[in-house]
């Protein structure tokens, strides 16, 4: 590749590593603290991976612990939850959408699925509170905020997500495979089993993944519908850092950070493995 | 509509395809329907209606909460818009000026070398915001090196943290903007045609004039696609002017929520919302000229 | 006597050429494929209009024409991945226009072979079998003796993005020939290959059909491979038939200028109607064997069948000077006014630039064309 030579090259290095900069200073220092033996506050006291025990610690005898436990656990089943029942609802509405619709009628559908897509979340966020609100007042006590209406909730953005990927691949395999299933004899249904399925399955699980993804990614929805008993870890860290700076928070959020890049990792390995 | 058509090399007729496309779209538009659109409806209907003091509303139609964003009285508010449009600006323009110099950093290596530089790009991507902040926040923080220094030369007085400021705020989004300009940038550029490039820097001696001849318009769909992707969330951002602003550095993002919130005013909530969708929509339609052609993620 | 045989073979071989009517498709059983009046239009264009052929049993017939013209469309009619607006399709003397293209008896080779990408060379080939619940015995039997057909044994495991062009369209023809269907299909199947390849391959597409015995339709542009190929021609054109016949016969007979043209090299002469069978051109006064129909209109005669001779011939003499002489390696391309005429010669010929030559223009290689 031919980038120049000389002062050009050097200056976009710099430039770029400023950008990383950017990314990872604040994230290292939050690492560097989290071994930090002081519970709380910035002054260095020695290292120790305490704050890392104490989460993982009993959840009978520490409350925090047990905090932490809860937290995590919720913050799962909402990630779960919504993106079990977007996936589906998302690969039926991609596969429903190639149907023949009359042109209007697949703009519409179209523009539907583009919404979530671009709107800024907290308009997101003020039309879920509406329809919420607007619900409570038909159905009484399912649409109390908790964790119904936050697994509504991310499935609502979600779905757009998983739709506009799974439709793609669709687009990409074309009918031409389809033809030449059914040129072959194959039953529609054989069709679909044989043919459409495994070659789309690579988008749903990746569609999945993206919703699993944006959910734990959410804070602004999360934060308009929960309820006292449903706080996830973005919440969590939230309202912690509100009461002051904590170590176990440095923790908690490195844990996290190793989370997400490990399984980049995997991932990574896993699409390279296939290409093989 | 009863006529017998070939579909996908099946032999079957308009309407019972239809009918058959209505069962697959039926659970996710129904869903969307519920809980997206007629609720956007509603958000509409309430933006012209009245609260009383309890944020209780009232059925009268109504313009004032539209009078209280771009009314003469409405002062506080419509500096807290043009900050957000201005943060908004600064946040797009310094993440995809940085952006470029890390899009052509990361395509320069070999294939095992940008994986690696666009995973620690993706990393932050994929890590929620309230963390990505609160790091932020740490970093700021009286007792470590930037605001020692800011203190010695003097901005600060020593012994404050950095936040809450709007240096603070600004450093928070343009962090969170920043990988999303470089995945669609690094897109573009690493499927750039380079002998354009060269033909260019044949012609103009100037760096500057090789960029905008040769560079920036086979960038172009790239750039738009990053452009949407970092204006849109940082004209919207709540978490980082929460967190490391305060009460007194809001966007319309605090505004929206503290109305839906603590403030009580849903109609005037509903109709700052309405002015931030409008925003969007003139985005989304720059994205759908520009932008089709470029896969995000 | 030579004249009156020639008459009799050229007019014979014309009348099999004519469309054919209900009644003689329902009178010939032989016939492996029946397309009837078919018309079909997409919106307000007009694809096909009013198209008729047949192919027998074990025929290799192919559908020639430029792009655009339908012949594609055709196929897709006939694999039941289309539908045509009128007319109808017989396969095996039955027709199929109610049912779905997994119910007809035929295959079709895509152009760009629509290989399953999920599964291997074998799974690919045994696709249709399973379809039909064949068993598995004999699913093993009948891929493994098509691949060996096709010299495919050693790639039995593979999958379709690690085999090349020339071998994923051979997998894509063992794919449909091991269904053993009534008519095989074939959509451009050598588009994608380069030209040493095509030329190789389309031999091999001969062999294959007549070791098989079965009925092939293939649809091309290229009126080369149509040559090499079939046994039979239809000529399309802007969702007509233009000409149809045994292969020779369309190329040495063309009836309409869009026919001479099409396979490039005929000289195109215009001509005005003097007499029953006699014209003048622009070339000089010449004699035809058939009258024409019209006033004004065009001759044909392929470069090939211009004679050179000594002295002026007895008939349709043309005095003329060479312009230009291309030497080709296995004949010598000459340009002649008036005309310009485009005469084939042997290498042995030498003929320089400005020489004046008398050259021949048999009459009964004079194609009196429609139009």
């Amino acid at each position: 590749m031919s980038s120049g030579r000389g002062p050009w090259r050097a200056l976009t290095t710099v430039a770029a590593f400023f950008g990383f900069g950017l990314l990872y200073v604040p994230l290292l220092a939050v690492a560097m603290y989290s071994f930090n033996t002081a519970e709380r506050g910035l002054i260095w006291t020695g290292f120790s991976v305490r704050w890392y025990i104490e989460l993982l610690a009993d959840p009978e005898t520490s409350r925090r612990a047990r905090e932490i436990r809860e937290v995590a656990v919720n913050t799962l089943v909402l990630g779960g939850a919504s993106t079990v029942i977007s996936t589906v609802l998302g690969t039926l509405l991609a596969l429903g959408m190639r149907f023949p619709w009359p042109s209007s009628v697949s703009r519409l559908l179209e523009s539907i699925v583009d919404i979530p897509a671009v709107a800024p979340d907290i308009t997101f966020a003020a039309v879920l509170v509406m329809a919420f609100n607007v619900l409570r007042r038909v159905v009484d006590h399912w649409f109390e905020p908790g964790m119904t209406t936050m697994i509504i909730s991310h499935v609502t953005f979600e779905i757009a997500f998983v739709t506009l990927i799974v439709r793609s691949r669709l687009v990409a395999i074309g009918p031409t495979l389809s033809e030449a299933a059914m040129d072959l004899y194959a039953s529609p249904w054989r069709h679909f089993r044989r043919v459409t399925l495994p070659l789309l399955w690579p988008a749903i699980v990746g569609g999945a993944m993206l919703a699993f993804t944006l959910s734990l990614n959410d804070f602004v929805i999360s934060f308009f519908t929960s309820g006292p008993r449903s706080v996830t870890l973005p919440l969590y860290v939230y309202q912690s850092q509100m009461r002051g700076v904590r170590t176990d928070l440095f923790a908690i959020s490195t844990l996290l950070l190793i989370g997400v890049a490990a399984s980049i990792m995997i991932l990574e390995r896993l699409t390279r493995w296939r290409h093989n | 509509m009863t006529e017998p058509t070939v579909w996908y090399g099946q032999l079957t007729t308009r309407r019972r395809l239809l009918a058959r496309g209505f069962l697959f779209i039926a659970g996710g538009i129904s869903w969307l329907a519920v809980f997206l659109l007629l609720p956007s409806l509603a958000l509409f209907v309430v933006s012209f209606m009245k609260r009383d003091a309890d944020g209780v509303l009232i059925w009268e139609l109504t313009l004032e909460s539209f009078a209280r964003i771009f009314g003469s009285a409405s002062g506080e508010n419509a500096r807290i818009l043009i900050r957000s449009i201005v943060l908004a600006l600064i946040a797009t323009s310094a993440s995809v000026t940085l952006a470029y110099p890390m899009g052509f950093f990361i395509a320069r290596g070999s294939r095992r070398r940008r994986f690696f530089w666009l995973a620690l790009v993706i990393v932050p991507l994929c890590t929620n915001l309230v963390i990505r902040t609160f790091s932020w926040k740490l970093l700021l923080s009286a007792q470590l090196m930037p605001a020692k220094l800011a203190a010695w030369l003097g901005w600060i007085d020593p012994g404050r943290d950095i936040y809450p400021s709007w240096t603070a705020v600004a450093l928070g989004l343009v962090a969170a903007s920043l990988p999303f300009a470089v995945v669609p940038l690094y897109t573009s550029i690493d499927r750039l045609d380079w002998s354009l490039v060269e033909a260019a820097q044949d012609l103009y001696a100037s760096r500057l004039r090789v960029f905008f001849a040769a560079i920036l318009p086979q960038t172009l769909p790239g750039l738009s696609v990053a452009v949407i992707l970092t204006f849109v969330p940082a004209m919207s951002v709540f978490v980082v002017s929460d967190m490391l602003g305060g009460a007194k550095h809001w966007l319309i993002g605090n505004l929206i929520q503290h109305q839906f919130g603590p403030g009580r005013n849903i109609p005037y909530g509903a109709a700052l919302s309405l002015l931030l969708i409008i925003l969007t929509l003139g985005g989304v339609s720059l994205y759908r000229r520009n932008g089709r052609s470029v896969e995000i993620l | 006597m030579i004249q009156r045989l020639r008459d009799f073979f050229s007019s014979s071989a014309r009348r099999i050429t004519r469309p054919p009517t209900e009644s003689e498709a329902a009178r010939n059983p032989g016939c492996s494929l029946v397309v009837e009046n078919v018309s079909k239009s997409f919106g307000k264009t007009q694809i096909l209009n009013d198209v008729s052929f047949t192919a027998e049993a074990g025929e290799f017939v192919t559908l020639l024409g430029p792009s655009g013209c339908g012949k594609t469309t055709l196929l897709r009619i006939i694999a039941g991945l289309d539908r045509s607006d009128r007319g109808r399709i017989l396969l095996a003397g039955r027709a199929v226009d109610h049912l779905p293209a997994n119910r007809r008896p035929v295959n079709t080779v895509f152009q760009n072979y629509a290989l399953f990408p999920h599964l291997s060379v074998f799974e690919n080939v045994a696709f249709g079998l399973r379809s039909r619940s064949i068993p598995d015995p004999e699913v093993r039997d009948r891929v493994r003796s098509s691949l060996s057909m096709l010299k495919l044994d050693d790639l039995a495991e593979r999958y379709p993005h690690q085999i090349s062009g020339g071998q994923k369209q051979r997998v894509a023809l063992a794919r449909a020939v091991v269904n053993e269907p009534e008519v095989l299909l074939l959509d451009e199947p050598m588009s994608a290959l380069d030209a040493k390849l095509r030329a190789e391959v389309q031999l091999d597409l001969r062999r294959l059909q007549r070791a098989l015995g079965k009925t092939f339709v293939l649809v091309t542009h290229d009126q080369d491979e149509a040559m090499t190929v079939s046994d039979r021609i239809v000529l399309m054109n802007k969702g007509r038939i233009e000409q149809q016949g045994v292969t020779a016969e369309v190329y040495e007979r063309p009836q309409s200028r869009f026919a001479a043209e099409f396979f490039g090299a005929a000289n195109l002469i215009s001509a005005q109607r003097v007499g029953a069978t006699l014209v003048f051109t622009t070339v000089g006064a010449l004699r035809v064997q058939t009258t024409p129909q019209w006033e004004f209109g065009t001759l044909a005669i392929h470069p090939e069948w211009i004679e050179l001779c000594e002295n002026e011939p007895p008939e349709n003499g043309v005095r003329g000077v060479v312009r230009e002489s291309f030497y080709r390696g296995d004949h010598v391309e000459l340009i002649i006014e008036p005309g310009p005429l485009r005469v084939q010669l042997s290498p042995r010929a030498r003929l320089t630039p400005g020489s004046s030559v008398w050259l021949a223009l048999p009459a009964e290689r004079l194609e009196v064309l429609s139009d």
